[in-house]
């Protein structure tokens, strides 16, 4: 399977998924750190994480698979949903609550 | 990496910015391994007239669209702040 059809598969067969640089537990990087704190924050405690600094097919394939050149990335059901300058601001206004409510324990 | 900020002006002046700030944080992470790669952080606010109307996803799309290749080499991370007129 190549990397576009591997991404598609993992953000459509998970209901969320992040990819980022390290895992939830040690994040490698600020922003992956922030985006999973944010996600958490949405009551969200049961969540995919792909660690791109694992696989370099991976790091740069999310970044066409999606056209955005930066990680880390959230999908919600297979759609795009942002980076996490993006995160930040939907979960100040309530609308990162709102996409992942369903998933909230 | 300072002439990296004025390269950066530079791309985004295609965007016809009303205001444009960017701020060099590259120093704040020195010692991060995506740093030594070479790009800097960096961070930007920006206020467009065509972001009005335009969802997040798709006014950083543009902001990264005019940046082009600085995002594949000089610049490792970006935070950004793109308001339309009226939300600034």
């Amino acid at each position: 399977m190549d990397t576009q059809q591997l991404i598609k598969q993992t953000v459509t067969e998970n209901p969320v998924v992040l990819y980022m640089k390290g895992s939830a537990q040690f994040p490698q990087c600020g922003f992956s750190s922030r985006a999973v704190q944010l996600i958490k924050a949405c009551g969200v405690n049961k969540f995919v994480t792909v660690d791109v600094l694992a696989d370099p097919l991976v790091r740069q394939g999310i970044k066409d698979y999606a056209n955005w050149p930066t990680i880390p990335q959230l999908y919600v059901k297979g759609e795009f949903i942002g980076g996490s300058d993006i995160l930040a601001e939907m979960y100040q206004n309530g609308e990162l609550q709102t996409l992942l409510q369903e998933f909230a324990v | 990496m300072s002439d990296t900020v004025a390269l950066m002006e530079q791309r985004l002046a295609t965007l016809s910015p009303l205001h444009l700030q960017i701020s060099d944080d590259s120093a704040l992470h020195a010692g991060h391994a995506g740093a030594r790669a070479g790009g800097g952080h960096y961070r930007l606010s920006i206020t467009c007239k065509q972001f009005g109307g335009l969802s997040r996803l798709a006014r950083h799309r543009l902001v990264y669209q005019a940046l082009g290749d600085l995002m594949q080499n000089r610049i490792h991370a970006l935070a950004i702040d793109a308001l339309a007129p009226d939300e600034s």
